[in-house]
């Protein structure tokens, strides 16, 4: 068996950047395994810009932003095991892959989880009709189309607002393709603003809301989709049926964080966020696995994912040199208005923390609060929230020393 | 004028809001200096980044992200993909490698690098 350190599993925004901090603060055994051939994860099929603003100070495409920190990753000479397929992680932090030399199987002192998500098929979104060619998730479809040149359509609905679905709009619109609309189910897009604006307005591409697809017509190929309106409850609303003539349907509807070795490692997990229970440095239930990045909860901004595997990798890095924290864990708690807040526990003695949350709906003005039975922790004032957009509350250290009973974060209009 | 723009220069996407004439406009709803030259920008000379891919005729299945080094006319935005669209370049490529010069001012450079 061989023995690491810090084992990573995934060499995407995630891996790189925690490996990097893993190894900055002090613990040089790190390997990251990864699947593909190249380090990079999605951000390899992202050639759009709009990375790096907040991490890095200038605009950048996805490949552009993973290679700083490819480089990073490859200055330290941390090792990395490229097409590489983890089976399963222990409870006891043994990790075992397979790659074409055979069987690997690995001891660390820690592991880190940075698997990334993957997208909602057809499959679970139960859509009656036949099963044409031409109907693909967006994110196969922009990898088809960047990385390996094959266009997928000519005439193209999608369906789901997400920023893939946005982001994916326009990509088809500049390659020719007719973007017939983009239509969401709910009655506000998932996406970031400046994308329905960038990306649909700027192309004159409709966006539907509470609109959905109920049939997907067509033998061989896609022929057409009927759409329709829904009412609150999203049931059809008879009558609203309309057909769209296309040959191509793109689905963005929704990631699903990767998490199939971490249940299987027995690591607790999060019933909304689909990801791990972690605390500020990302520590799961399990001592000494950590997670971070999309399978750890969904983002918006490659910036953040960084941010929380810097997080990851630091804690994993003082995990292994024996100098994790000792206090007491608090329970964080969604209250009205946010339906998840990540860390879902939090050590007391640890300096400032930062809590990340999305609202359930949107909302205009609105007041954040954190609470601890009587005591408010902080407070802040938003213009706008919406549920595309995580949000990221301090509680001061001097606030967190004193406190015994759960926090909760709410938020109330004004 | 009055106009309502979202502004795009980050993901925060504040909500500007522009009146005035010509050049002499004011910017409200900005977080930022960026806001008021995006929304000074947006109306009287909208611009955007165009990102794509270029075939790699060397290699194969290999296509090589690119984007224009700096902004381009929006109106120029389907001229300029089709320029793109109708070149091939040769590894081994370095980011920031040129691949077309003079495009309406900038250039159109490589965004990944292939071996």
């Amino acid at each position: 068996m061989l023995k690491h350190d810090i084992v990573i599993i995934g060499g995407g925004p995630a891996g790189m950047a925690a490996a990097v901090a893993a190894y900055d603060n002090g613990v040089h055994d790190v390997v990251i395994l990864d699947r593909e051939e190249e380090l990079g994860g999605i951000l390899r099929q992202c050639i759009h810009n709009g990375f790096g603003l907040h991490k890095l100070g200038q605009e950048l495409t996805g490949p552009e932003y993973a290679a700083v920190y490819k480089e990073r990753v490859l200055e330290r000479g941390i090792k990395v095991y490229s097409e590489t397929m983890v089976t399963a992680v222990t409870e006891d932090k043994i990790v075992s892959a397979r790659n074409r030399d055979g069987i690997l199987k690995i001891q660390a002192k820690a592991v880190i989880l940075a698997m990334g998500c993957r997208e909602r098929s057809r499959g679970a979104l139960n859509t009656p009709g036949s099963r044409p060619a031409g109907v693909y998730s967006a994110g196969t479809a922009q990898k088809l189309i960047n990385c390996e040149g094959y266009m997928v359509g000519k005439r193209v609905l999608i369906l789901g607002s997400g920023d893939i679905g946005l982001i994916m709009a326009r990509r088809l619109s500049l390659e020719g393709a007719k973007v017939e609309a983009v239509c969401e189910i709910m009655p506000y897009s998932g996406g970031l603003t400046r994308n329905i604006v960038q990306c649909l307005e700027d192309y004159n591409i409709p966006l539907y809301l509470n609109t959905t697809v109920v049939e997907i017509h067509g033998q061989k190929r896609v022929e057409a989709v009927t759409i329709a309106q829904v009412d609150e409850q999203r049931r059809v609303i008879e009558g609203s049926q309309r057909r769209i003539d296309c040959d191509t349907l793109l689905l963005s509807v929704g990631l699903i964080p990767e998490n199939e070795l971490t249940r299987e490692a027995g690591i607790a997990i999060d019933p909304i966020t689909n990801g791990a229970v972690v605390d500020e440095n990302c520590q799961s239930s399990v001592e000494g696995i950590f997670a971070c990045g999309n399978v750890l909860q969904v983002h918006d901004l490659v910036d953040y994912v960084s941010d929380e595997a810097e997080r990851a990798g630091m804690g994993a890095a003082a995990y292994v040199k024996g100098e994790q924290q000792t206090s007491s864990l608090i329970k964080t708690k969604a209250g009205r208005g946010v339906r998840y807040v990540l860390p879902q526990r939090v050590h007391t003695d640890q300096g400032a923390v930062s809590l990340f949350l999305r609202v359930t709906e949107p909302f205009g003005k609105v007041r954040f609060s954190v609470t601890s039975g009587d005591e408010v922790l902080s407070t802040a004032l938003r213009l706008k929230a919406a549920p595309g957009e995580m949000e990221k509350l301090i509680i001061p250290a001097e606030k967190l020393a004193a406190i015994r009973d759960e926090i909760i974060v709410s938020l109330e209009e004004c | 004028m009055k106009r309502d723009l979202t502004c795009i220069i980050c993901p925060r996407g504040c909500s500007l809001h522009v009146e005035g004439e010509g050049k002499a406009l004011t910017v409200s709803g900005n977080a930022c200096p960026r806001g008021i030259q995006y929304a000074v920008d947006e109306c009287t000379d909208p611009r955007r980044t165009i990102t794509s891919t270029v075939r790699v005729s060397n290699r194969e299945n290999c296509m090589v992200s690119v984007k224009t080094a700096d902004p381009i006319p929006k109106a120029a935005i389907f001229e300029v993909m089709a320029c793109i669209r109708q070149l091939q370049v040769e590894a081994p490529l370095k980011i920031g490698d040129l691949i077309l010069d003079d495009v309406y001012g900038t250039q159109i450079i490589a965004t990944k690098a292939v071996e």
